[in-house]
């Protein structure tokens, strides 16, 4: 069912303006049995990220005797869609595993882990949009989380165009009948891109525009992961003061 | 730094300017300045700055006493897991027994536990354990407890003030090995009390004073002390 309009008055559809992020609710360390954890509700994305390593690469051919590699599993339940969706990696999620796992390997110092795998598991219980991002800002939580040592925590965020106007993290119908998506992921001490992919078409202004606001709500995102990760220790720093 | 606060720093914050100071271990350098790798406690030494990890696995360093739990018996080796990123490998020769070739599942087997020692870790972290050196032996009885390899400091305590204390009041025999697994044997009320005082340490580990804590922990809840 396609609305007639997606902005009306500005507003978008759950009224939100152009530069408005959805709710994001992140906690680290959630999972009993990994080294790192997160659970991340991005909007109405619900996600798992656990990270498991760094641990002997298997099979021994994949092995780089000079760095670790990192292995990262995309898995949409088969709930997490409205009409059911077949169990099992499909094209789509192959590509997402892959794309994740280039950016998350970009910020792992995995040189000092010779031979070895990091293995980060993402787990979509529920969709609406922007998974891919929602995926990679709450492996990013597991892995620091997993006390893995990296460059720079990685965040992800998309924009788009919806009825001609170019607005930032795309909900469900504004994906399903908008113009354009653009989900990028930054290193945000650096400002490196870490995965930058577009569906649809920008003309380059559009995109310039696009990819700062992208930018921008990615600082955003990284605050809330940063709070997230010292939130699990914050006990701790009650007891010192 | 203020001495009273353990500061909690997470990867890529900035620690400071790499002139007047030094990047220690857990950090790294770019563009003049210093930031941290992991997760962990910040720690000023003089001017290196260093980051304790607060997670993570075991970082072997030859010469720490580790436990470990065989994995495979092979024709002249074992491999144990030491809770490293890596399988080590115990060859016979660095075993305390005369292993005749093949014959290795008759001395330890898979699922059997070792106190060993770290004998070295090569530059592409291959490892290796020896049983050659005093008290370590074959772990028979007893209980082991994995615990983050990070607070192994903590529960040793300085000079070995905290790990005495929990032996005196639970009347346990304990070994911490420096990848995190406890070994304890003793009375089931002791380990009882082994386990109430290290879930103390650990859920605490980062705040100063904890010696004292754990003690009046353990001296409310210890039945008689020797």
């Amino acid at each position: 069912m396609k609305p007639e309009k997606l902005i009306v008055d500005g507003r978008r559809l759950d009224g939100r303006g152009p530069n408005d992020l959805r709710k994001i609710k992140i906690e680290a360390g959630v999972l009993h049995r990994a080294d790192g954890s997160c659970y991340l509700e991005w909007g109405g994305n619900k996600v798992f990220a656990a990270v498991y390593g760094p641990r002997e690469a298997v099979p021994r051919h994949t092995q780089n005797p000079l760095r670790a590699i990192v292995k990262a599993r995309y898995n949409m339940a088969a709930f997490s869609v409205e009409d059911r969706k077949r169990p099992g990696p499909d094209r789509r999620s192959v590509e997402i595993s892959k794309v994740i796992s280039e950016a998350l390997e970009r910020v792992i110092l995995t040189e000092q882990f010779p031979r070895a795998s990091v293995d980060v598991c993402i787990e979509v219980l529920d969709a609406e949009a922007g998974t891919r991002c929602a995926g990679l800002t709450a492996a990013a939580v597991a892995l620091v989380d997993a006390g893995i040592p990296m460059r720079d925590i990685p965040v992800a965020c998309a924009a788009g165009k919806i009825d001609g106007q170019v607005v930032v993290d795309l909900g469900k119908e504004e994906d399903n009948y908008g113009q354009a998506d653009l989900p990028i992921a930054i290193a945000p001490r650096t400002g490196e891109v870490l995965l930058m992919q577009m569906d649809g078409h920008l003309t380059v202004e559009e995109f310039n525009k696009a990819f700062d606001m992208a930018v921008e709500s990615c600082g955003k995102v990284s605050e809330i992961q940063k709070k997230a990760i010292l939130q699990r220790y914050h006990a701790v720093d009650e007891v010192i003061e | 730094m203020e001495q009273k606060m353990r500061r909690v720093v997470i990867p890529s914050q900035c620690l400071g300017d790499a002139g007047p100071f030094k990047a220690g271990r857990g950090t790294f350098t770019e563009a003049g300045k210093i930031y941290s790798e992991h997760l962990g406690i910040l720690n000023q030494e003089g001017d290196v700055l260093q980051v304790i990890p607060l997670k993570g696995r075991y970082n072997p360093i030859p010469g720490d006493f580790v436990i470990g739990i065989v994995l495979e018996a092979m024709q002249s080796s074992w491999l144990i897991d030491i809770n490293a990123p890596y399988p080590a490998v115990l060859h016979v020769n660095e075993a305390p027994w005369e292993v005749e070739f093949g014959d290795t599942a008759r001395y330890l087997n898979t699922g059997d536990s070792v106190l060993a020692k770290v004998l070295s870790v090569d530059e592409s972290k291959k490892l290796q354990v020896t049983l050659n050196d005093r008290n370590l032996y074959k772990i028979k009885g007893g209980n082991i407890l994995e615990v983050d390899p990070s607070i192994v400091p903590r529960i040793i305590g300085k000079k070995g003030s905290m790990i005495a204390n929990i032996k005196k009041y639970s009347r346990c025999r304990i070994f911490v090995g420096q990848n995190g697994r406890i070994w304890i044997d003793g009375p089931v009320d002791g380990i009882d009390l082994v386990l109430l005082a290290i879930n103390k340490i650990e859920s605490e580990a980062i705040s100063y004073g904890l010696t004292d804590r754990v003690e009046e922990l353990l001296k409310q809840h210890a039945k008689d002390v020797r």
